[in-house]
C-alpha cells in the first residue's frame, strides 16, 4: 500500500507542476501582507500602547509563529476541500484513479502526503518572509515549521473527511465561514487566549489551531512559554490527523466504491 | 476450452431498495468481444463496475481473471483497462500528462510509460495533440484519449462503458475501427451499449439486459435467428391513419408490431409482403424493407425500444 500511496503523492506533484502558478502569488503575498498589516502596522500600536498588554516581546515577533500555524491550517483546509470535491464530483478524477490498482486508502493517504509536502513549501516560504521582516531569527522561524506542517496536515485530514461527505459545494463555503475563519481569529494567533471571555477559553483550548500556535510559538520563541505541555499538543494533533485520515477513508469508500 | 476471464453467477447489485442487477449469470471468454446490450437503466453500468472491482456485489459470485474482486481489487485492476461512460480526464492537464500520471498509477517506470504514450497517441490519432490541454479537445478526441489511457497498462481485459455515446457518426466509426484492431490483437473486450448497430459491429457474443435481468444471450446472428424473422417491413402512414390501417394488416408476415410512428411487419420476404400491403388497398407514405436487427430482438423480448 505504501508504494501505491506514493504514486498518488507523485501525481499530486505532477499536477502541481502544471498548476503552481495559480497559488504561488498567494503563497508569497499572503505572509508579506499579513506581517505588514498586522505585525508591523498594528504591532507598532500594540508595542507603543501603555495598556495592559500581557506580552513583553515585540508584537511582530509574537504574531509571526502563530500566523505560520494559522496559514498552515488554512492551506490544509483549502487543499482538502475544493480539490477533493473536484476529484469526487466536478472532474471525477478520483473515479479514474480508483479504476487503477490504487485503492481508496492509497488515494487518501497519498493525497495527504502531497498536501504535507505542499505545506512544507508554503510554511518554508512563510518562515523566510518572517525572517526578512526581522520578526524572528532564521533558526526560530525554522523551528516553527514542523509543528505548523503538522497542524496543516491534521486540518487537511479532517477536512477531507468533511468534504467527502458533502453533496453540494455550499458546505464548503460554510466550512470556511463557520470553522476556518473563527479558528483563525480565536485560537491564539493574534492574542493569547487568556484574552478571551472565560467561558470561551475551554473552547479555544479544544481546537487544533490552538495547539499548533502554542507549539510554534513555544518552540520558536525562548521568551514565550507553551500554553500547554507540548507533548499534549503533539499528541492532540497526531490523533486529530489519524482520526481525520480514518474517517476520510471510510467516508470516501462509501462514496466512491458503491 | 480455456477458463472464462469473467464468470458471474447469480450476481445481484442493490442500492437501498432499488435492485440494479437482479441475479445474472454470464461468462466472458478470452479473446472475445462481449457485449451488454440494453436501454439506459438496465443495469449494464452497475455490472461493469462490479467487473471493474470498484463495486462489491450485493449477492452472488463473480470472478475476474480468476480472482475475487472484493479481496483482490488492486491485483485485478492492474490487468484491466477501464473506459468509463463519462469523461473523467484531468481537464487542466495535457494529453501527455493525463497518460503519464495514469501509467504511473500502475507503477510502470516513467521510461516505459513514455514509450507506450508514443504508441498510444499514434493509435488514438492524437500525436499532434500531445501537449494540448484536454479541455478544448473535441468529444471524439477525448473518447480516444480515454481509450488510450485505458490501454496504458496493456490490459488483458478492456471494459468499455457506452464508448460512443454522444459522438458523431464519423467519430464513432473511427472508434469502432480502433476497437476492432484491439480485438485482432487479442485483447478481450467487454462493451456496454444501447446502440444495436454498435453491438452488431463489435460483439462476438452478447447478452440483452432489461430491468436488471438477462433476457437473451448469443451471437448477434443467433439472437436474430432465434427471436426475429429474416426481414422487416417498416410502414409509415399519414398522421392519424395508422390506427385505421392496422386491422387491415392482420395476418401479414409472422408478426405485426405497432410503434408510435410506424408499423413493423416481421416477415421472411419483405418484398412479397409489401406487394400484399398494396394489394389490400393500403397506401403507406413510406415503405422500407430491411434485415432484422438486434433492435427487433429487443423489441420482441421486452416489448420496448432500446432508445426512447
Amino acid at each position: 500500500m505504501a508504494t501505491r500511496s506514493l504514486r498518488v503523492t507523485e501525481a499530486g506533484a505532477r499536477v502541481y507542476r502544471r498548476t503552481w502558478r495559480a497559488s504561488v502569488i498567494s503563497t508569497f503575498l499572503n505572509p508579506v501582507l499579513f506581517l505588514l498589516a498586522m505585525g508591523v502596522s498594528l504591532g507598532t500600536l500594540v508595542d507603543d500602547g501603555g495598556g495592559s498588554a500581557t506580552i513583553d516581546i515585540p508584537y511582530l515577533t509574537f504574531l509571526a509563529p502563530g500566523l505560520l500555524a494559522a496559514t498552515a491550517m488554512q492551506t490544509g483546509a483549502g487543499d482538502a476541500s475544493y480539490p477533493v470535491m473536484a476529484g469526487i464530483k466536478w472532474r471525477r478524477t478520483y473515479h479514474a484513479t480508483l479504476a487503477t490498482p490504487i485503492s481508496v486508502a492509497d488515494l487518501v493517504v497519498g493525497r495527504l502526503g502531497w498536501v504535507t509536502i505542499r505545506l512544507l513549501f508554503v510554511t518554508g516560504v512563510y518562515a523566510a518572509v518572517m525572517t526578512l521582516f526581522g520578526a524572528t531569527t532564521p533558526l526560530e522561524a525554522a523551528l516553527a515549521v514542523p509543528p505548523a506542517v503538522l497542524t496543516g496536515a491534521a486540518m487537511a485530514a479532517m477536512t477531507t473527511a468533511y468534504t467527502a461527505n458533502l453533496k453540494s459545494e455550499q458546505g464548503l463555503s460554510a466550512l470556511f465561514r463557520f470553522a476556518v475563519l473563527p479558528l483563525f481569529l480565536f485560537s491564539g494567533t493574534f492574542f493569547p487566549i487568556s484574552q478571551l471571555p472565560d467561558y470561551l477559553e475551554p473552547l479555544a483550548f479544544a481546537t487544533p489551531l490552538f495547539h499548533g500556535v502554542s507549539l510554534c510559538r513555544g518552540l520558536a520563541l525562548d521568551d514565550v512559554a507553551f500554553e500547554v505541555s507540548p507533548a499534549w499538543s503533539v499528541a492532540y494533533l497526531v490523533v486529530f490527523a489519524a482520526i481525520g485520515t480514518v474517517l476520510s477513508i471510510r467516508v470516501m469508500r462509501r462514496r466512491l466504491v458503491t | 476450452m480455456t477458463s472464462p476471464l469473467v464468470e458471474a453467477r447469480g450476481l445481484v447489485k442493490r442500492f437501498g431498495d432499488f435492485t440494479a442487477v437482479d441475479g445474472i449469470d454470464f461468462d466472458v471468454r478470452p479473446g472475445e468481444a462481449f457485449g451488454f446490450l440494453g436501454p439506459n437503466g438496465a443495469g449494464k453500468s452497475s455490472t461493469m463496475r462490479m467487473i471493474g472491482a470498484v463495486s462489491p456485489p450485493s449477492e452472488g459470485s463473480i470472478s475476474v481473471l480468476g480472482m475475487d474482486p472484493v479481496a483482490d481489487g488492486p491485483k485485478i485492476r492492474a490487468r484491466l483497462g477501464v473506459v468509463p461512460q463519462d469523461d473523467n480526464l484531468d481537464q487542466e492537464l495535457s494529453v501527455y500528462e493525463n497518460l503519464l500520471i495514469y501509467g504511473r498509477y500502475f507503477g510502470l517506470p516513467k521510461k516505459v510509460v513514455d514509450e507506450r504514450i508514443d504508441e498510444l497517441l499514434a493509435f488514438a490519432q492524437l500525436e499532434e495533440r500531445r501537449t494540448s490541454r484536454v479541455e478544448p479537445l473535441s468529444g471524439g478526441m477525448k473518447r480516444r484519449l480515454i481509450i488510450a489511457r485505458g490501454l496504458v497498462n496493456q490490459p488483458d481485459l478492456l471494459l468499455l462503458d457506452e464508448p460512443t455515446t454522444g459522438l458523431d457518426p464519423q467519430a464513432r466509426h473511427l472508434l469502432w475501427d480502433r476497437l476492432y484492431r484491439l480485438k485482432l490483437e487479442g485483447v478481450t473486450l467487454i462493451i456496454t451499449t444501447h446502440y444495436m448497430d454498435e453491438a452488431e459491429q463489435l460483439c462476438d457474443r452478447l447478452v440483452i439486459m432489461d430491468r436488471g435481468k438477462i433476457v437473451a444471450e448469443g451471437s448477434p446472428r443467433e439472437l436474430i435467428e432465434a427471436h426475429s424473422t429474416k426481414e422487416v417491413l417498416e410502414l409509415r402512414f399519414p398522421v392519424g391513419e395508422q390506427a385505421e390501417a392496422l386491422p387491415r394488416l392482420d395476418g401479414l408476415g409472422t408478426r405485426v408490431e405497432e410503434l408510435p410512428d410506424r408499423v413493423l411487419v416481421y416477415t421472411d420476404d419483405a418484398d412479397v409482403t409489401a406487394a400484399t400491403v398494396y394489394d389490400r388497398g393500403l397506401h403507406p407514405e413510406g415503405v422500407v424493407s430491411r434485415r432484422s436487427s438486434l433492435e427487433d430482438v429487443f423489441l420482441r423480448l421486452t416489448g420496448r425500444t432500446l432508445v426512447d
